[in-house]
């Protein structure tokens, strides 16, 4: 049991990472990436939201969509309880303590709209996990965001000083930038699977 | 009747969580100080931090919470001072108006490179390094970091120094900040006469590295009917209380690092309208 749970965290982390293998969140991997700060805030954001979603997607899941037979409303019904759930977020950061508010709040808005929220949620379900087992790959996910997040922001301030080739300046290089550090990740593959044998 | 049950679960989970975000927003709800909102309309809105806050923002919240001077928004100028003053009750400070002036004349036919550079292109980073690449260890190192905070879009590098279009200036003094060497100066807008000039070494010294470069031979000090100059570490310094703008000073400068610099200081032959390109 808990074997399997370092397994999907390590995995998640690594092998999996969402942005880096299965290319989900690219948008806020490339625009909140300039500043390390930033990049950092946005991935304890997305981490939050995505255990807070998977938490509320994975009852409503097998309590209210499989009981009544409608498994095929997932997407519909899983963006429209994210979204609530960030709003609900932001409301109550914004009440609780201003300054995470000021800090994670412009984020939050953005990761409504996130689609590695939304196929974290999903792919538990598919994956068949359990309650427990879907919180810790939610857990997993948000941290390879945030580990992604900071190595490409670390990257990126290396690029901004850097004397690129006109023609790569920009959006060019920053994308190969990124597939290296993709290639970097595929280096994990295989790995976790045989730590415990 | 399939769809109709799956429409009415996503309307009733729907209107569930409408619900919810209303109950929350009603008695979470944080009230915003409206003297604040009215502060933070007046301000420009260009963030650059030359009220020593981080942004219109923090600057308006802080007016609203109270004792701070509703002056210190310095591209808003007197305008916005009062306008703040009027919401919160307080009589405004006068202004003065400021433009931000490149103490520095080394352009590149003045001066010459001790070095080769082919690191980091920030002033910052060149500046670590012996001073920068140029002779003059204390003139402008012409890479531009005062033009990347410009908010306004103020300032370009021409011939390795930057220069200041001043009817563009906000005088909010962030270039000032940027730059490494500390040769940009806030001047009075009404100043006609400054120093070109930052180098504080001895007159053989710095004429070696610069011919633009102010040798300190105090013979402004001198001829100044006002007593408005003062030579401190072999540098001419103009106390703009005093100076009356006579010109006396500029004649008789034998290398010409004191100016007459009749804002927009700009060098011959470029024009204001040639920077906005």
């Amino acid at each position: 049991m808990f074997k399997t749970l370092i397994i999907i965290l390590l995995s998640s982390v690594f092998v999996d990472n969402y942005v880096l293998s299965r290319f989900l969140g690219i948008c806020p991997f490339l625009g909140v990436s300039k500043k390390l700060d930033q990049a950092t805030g946005m991935g304890i954001a997305v981490t939050a939201v995505m255990l807070l979603a998977c938490a509320v997607t994975w009852p409503i899941q097998y309590f209210v969509l499989n009981a009544l037979n409608m498994g095929y409303m997932q997407n519909i019904v899983f963006i429209l309880v994210i979204a609530a759930l960030v709003q609900m977020l932001e409301l109550l950061l914004k009440k609780f303590s201003p300054s995470l508010h000021k800090g994670l709040g412009v984020y939050l808005p953005l990761i409504t709209t996130n689609c590695a929220v939304l196929g974290v949620a999903i792919n538990n379900i598919n994956d068949g996990f359990t309650f427990i087992e879907s919180i810790v790959s939610a857990l997993g996910v948000g941290l390879g965001f945030l580990l992604a997040m900071v190595l490409f922001s670390g990257l990126r301030t290396r690029i901004h000083d850097a004397n690129v080739p006109a023609p790569f300046r920009g959006l060019p290089v920053t994308l190969i930038a990124a597939s290296f550090i993709s290639l970097a990740f595929m280096g994990f593959g295989g790995i976790v699977e045989n730590i415990f044998k | 009747m399939d769809i109709l049950i799956a429409f009415l679960v996503v309307a009733a989970i729907a209107l569930l969580l409408g619900i919810l975000l209303a109950v929350i927003s009603h008695f979470f709800a944080v009230p915003e100080d409206p003297t604040q909102q009215q502060v933070r309309a007046c301000l420009p809105g260009i963030n650059c931090g030359a009220c020593g806050y981080k942004g219109c923002d923090d600057y308006a919240a802080a007016v609203a919470g109270g004792g701070v001077k509703p002056n210190l928004c310095i591209p808003g100028a007197q305008s916005v001072a009062d306008a703040i003053g009027a919401i919160i009750g307080v009589e405004a400070e006068p202004f003065d108006d400021v433009v931000a002036f490149v103490a520095c004349n080394g352009h590149c036919g003045a001066t010459h490179n001790k070095a080769d550079y082919e690191g980091v292109q920030s002033c910052e980073a060149a500046g670590m390094l012996f001073g920068g690449p140029g002779a003059c260890t204390y003139g402008c190192l012409g890479f531009g970091d005062c033009a990347k905070v410009c908010p306004a879009d103020a300032i370009c590098t021409i011939d390795g120094i930057a220069h200041v279009d001043t009817s563009r200036c906000l005088g909010c003094g962030v270039c000032a900040k940027a730059c490494p060497k500390g040769i940009i100066h806030m001047l009075p807008q009404d100043a006609e006469v400054a120093v070109m000039c930052s180098n504080k070494d001895k007159g053989v010294d710095a004429r070696k590295a610069c011919q633009n470069a102010c040798i300190g031979c105090k013979k402004c000090e001198k001829t100044c009917p006002n007593g408005a100059i003062t030579v401190v570490d072999n540098l001419a310094i103009i106390d703009y209380d005093k100076c009356t703008a006579c010109g006396a000073c500029v004649e008789c400068c034998p290398t010409g690092c004191l100016k007459k610099v009749f804002f927009p200081n700009l060098p011959e032959g470029v024009e204001a309208e040639d920077l906005l390109d």
